[in-house]
């Protein structure tokens, strides 16, 4: 548990080491995240257009 | 009679048509995905528990496994991003815009990430969160360029003539891209110089190299599978009418 909290405190510069981690995993998860939604949203509506082209 | 060999000619051309393209993402995102996972741990891992503590740096040094790879990165995709607009705008390529377009969100993130760690590593061992020096102010007129592509491709309704125009901004701007790497030569900074990318071997221990490279493949990696998800999307916007779209609706729907 020590070295949990040594290795948490990074020789003192937790606080910028893991906000600069915490920071660009936010960013990549964010482009993962949003264009696969986009995608689900996309074929959604694509799927109404569709359907009421058909009607 | 050609001199590029067949094989090439018709990869390109497969490559070319907006379904293949579409398919050929989908049996590469998985692969993509496991090698970069398997790169991001133990790279993650190594650099940031098994790694020896700098003996100027101390622990604050751990920022260069993520700071070091996105400013790699937004260098990289910039240059994918103007060459494929080059090819675009030259061979009409749908895909090539298609590329294009989809890199600049991913590479505007790289460019964000690269600063805004450099900036939480600046402060405990620069003293201050931002100097106005060559290599930040060049790193941040790289973000206002692919800003500056996005918004310009957003504000024009054809999305052909929008492209031709990005192409041309990226092309424009490539010119800061050896600014970027050569400014901490050039200039008198605060920036330390390449350990890495130098003529010399690497003046950068190896039990720290070896997972900045990890990650430098791992965001190459990551780039591969956030430009395939984006360019997915705006295939589908560009050829929502084509019968193969339709298809695929009309698959996912039932």
């Amino acid at each position: 548990m020590n070295s949990f909290n040594e290795f948490l405190a990074m020789g003192g510069y937790g606080m910028y080491v893991w906000s600069a981690y915490g920071i660009a995993f936010v960013v990549l998860l964010l482009n993962i995240v949003l264009p696969f939604m986009q995608r689900k949203q996309l074929v959604r509506d694509l799927a109404l257009k569709q359907k009421r082209n058909k009607q | 009679m050609s001199i590029v060999p067949a094989p090439l000619l018709r990869f390109y051309h497969r490559m070319a048509s907006p379904p293949h393209f579409y398919s050929f993402a989908d049996k590469l995102l998985p692969w993509f995905v496991v090698i970069f996972v398997l790169l991001a741990v133990s790279g993650l891992y190594m650099g940031l528990y098994l790694a020896p503590t700098d003996y100027q740096q101390g622990d604050s040094y751990r920022i260069i496994y993520i700071h070091v790879p996105a400013a790699w990165m937004s260098l990289f995709v910039y240059v994918v991003m103007a060459i494929s607009g080059a090819i675009g705008l030259i061979w009409r390529m749908k895909i090539a815009d298609v590329v294009a377009i989809s890199s600049a969100p991913i590479g505007a993130s790289f460019t964000f990430i690269a600063l805004v760690t450099g900036s939480l590593w600046g402060k405990p061992m620069w003293g201050t969160w931002w100097v106005w020096d060559a290599r930040l102010t060049s790193e941040l007129i790289l973000l206002f360029l692919y800003l500056g592509v996005i918004s310009l491709y957003g504000a024009i309704e054809d999305k052909r003539t929008a492209s031709r125009a990005i192409s041309i901004l990226a092309l424009v701007g490539v010119v800061n891209i050896p600014i970027i790497h050569y400014s901490v030569e050039w200039w008198n900074t605060l920036h330390q110089g390449a350990t890495v990318a130098k003529m010399d071997k690497p003046s950068i221990h190896i039990d720290m190299l070896i997972p900045l490279l990890l990650m430098a493949t791992a965001f190459k990696f990551y780039y591969g599978i956030a430009m395939l998800l984006v360019a997915k999307v705006e295939i589908l916007k560009r050829e929502e009418n084509s019968q193969w779209v339709q298809k695929l609706v009309e698959e996912t729907n039932e």
